[in-house]
This record gives structure tokens, C-alpha cells and sequence, in this order.
């Protein structure tokens, strides 16, 4: 998936992935897409459950080995 | 959300924090209540005698409290356990408690200090970090009460 941003978030356990992806979203305009690069498999739940109550779209989840990637669509302010 | 931080144990004091770094990062509105042992929390490294009674400044220098000095509930063996534990969170680039703290801040948590639990340790505002609004109870239930998620730890 194509993204505007990407971030690392390999070797980080919560609440790290989450902070850093409230960080990176605010610098961002909206519709554009953030990719979180990260190993700790926690996030697949937590960047969907982060979308929802911030009122972000959460695009989806690739995996790649122990490597997961997920993306989220900043859509508030 | 609002969290009373009644302990001053480190791994209590590290699961709050990392609750309320994540909602900070989901867009709520985090108020932490430090009251009694949790005083020990925001506490600076060196507190002052100040006006406190000799049994208060007894008890400050056997419960000297601050982010870095605090213990774990389990396993503590006179501190061993905790340096293991904090080793291994480094290990695992997890935040040190002090970082999680910073953090918060940065990120709007509002820090409470309950005025009645520094009256009885003899706790003054120059003893902490930096505090938000000194109060007590009422201020707490108004800030649950507007609040979804509230949590005694």
C-alpha cells in the first residue's frame, strides 16, 4: 500500500506504537496515509481500536514475517 | 479518563501511565489523582524538612518515593528484582517510568495532588514535579463523573 509517511515502530511495546502514531498523524493533512512498520503483533488490534476513537480510517494490515504493517488514513483534525 | 494512583509500587505506577499515555494519544481528556503512597510518584528526588513534623520526616526518608526510587510490588529481593525488571524493560527499549512521565506531560495529562494526603505526610507544592491543581475529593468525582473511563490503581 502507498503511503505519505512511514514510521518505525519495530522493536516497540505499548503504549509506544500508539504515541508515535498520535505523533506522526497530527503533522500530517487530511487523507493522507500513514504506515506504521512494527513487530509487536498488539498493534493489530490497537491502531484499529486507536482509528476508531479518534475518528481515523484504518486502511488495513499487511504481514510480512514477523513484520507487520499497518496504515491508517488521517480523516480528524 | 481519570486515574487515582493510591500506590507508589513501580509496576502499578508503570501501568498507569502507559494507560494514560494511550489515551492521551487517543484524543481523551486524562487527569491522574495522586493521592497517599502515589504521592510518591511525582515526588522530586530530594524533599526538603521544611515544616514537616519528626515523624513525617521520618516517614519521608524511610518512603523517599520518586519516579526513579520506586520498587515492585513482587520480587523486590531489596531491590534486586526491581534493577532486573528495569534492565529488561531497557532490554526491550520499553520507556523507563521517569520517560513515561515526560511523556505524559508533554501529551496534556493533567496532574492532581491530593492536599489532605500531603497534609498528613507533610508534603508541601515545592516537593513535586510539576502539579496541575492541588485538591481533593470533590474535584476528583467532578472530573469521574464527566469521565467514561475511571480506574483506582
Amino acid at each position: 500500500m502507498d503511503a505519505d509517511k512511514t514510521i518505525d515502530c519495530v522493536g516497540l511495546y505499548c503504549p509506544m506504537p500508539i504515541v508515535k502514531t498520535a505523533q506522526a498523524v497530527k503533522k500530517l493533512t487530511q487523507g493522507e496515509v500513514l504506515e506504521v512498520v512494527a513487530d509487536d503483533k498488539g498493534i493489530k488490534s490497537d491502531m484499529p481500536a486507536w482509528a476508531e476513537k479518534t475518528g481515523n480510517e484504518f486502511l488495513g494490515v499487511e504481514e510480512d514475517g514477523g513484520e507487520i504493517k499497518v496504515y491508517v488514513r488521517k480523516k480528524a483534525d | 479518563m481519570t486515574l487515582i494512583v493510591f500506590s507508589d509500587d513501580l509496576d502499578r505506577a508503570l501501568a498507569a501511565f502507559n494507560l494514560a499515555n494511550t489515551g492521551a494519544s487517543m484524543g481523551m481528556k486524562v487527569n491522574m489523582f495522586f493521592t497517599f503512597w502515589g504521592l510518591g510518584v511525582i515526588k522530586k528526588e530530594s524533599v526538603a524538612r521544611g515544616d514537616k513534623s519528626f515523624m513525617q520526616w521520618m516517614m519521608g526518608l524511610m518512603k523517599r518515593g520518586s519516579a526513579k526510587r520506586l520498587t515492585m510490588s513482587r520480587m523486590n529481593m531489596l531491590g534486586v528484582g526491581t534493577g532486573v525488571m528495569k534492565s529488561m524493560m531497557k532490554k526491550y527499549r520499553m520507556p523507563a517510568l521517569q520517560e513515561m512521565i515526560e511523556l505524559a506531560r508533554e501529551q496534556g495529562v493533567r496532574f492532581v495532588a491530593c492536599t489532605t494526603s500531603m497534609a498528613l505526610m507533610g508534603l508541601a507544592e515545592q516537593d513535586f514535579i510539576e502539579v496541575d491543581e492541588y485538591a481533593g475529593a470533590a474535584t476528583y468525582l467532578g472530573l469521574a463523573t464527566e469521565s467514561g473511563v475511571n480506574l483506582f490503581i
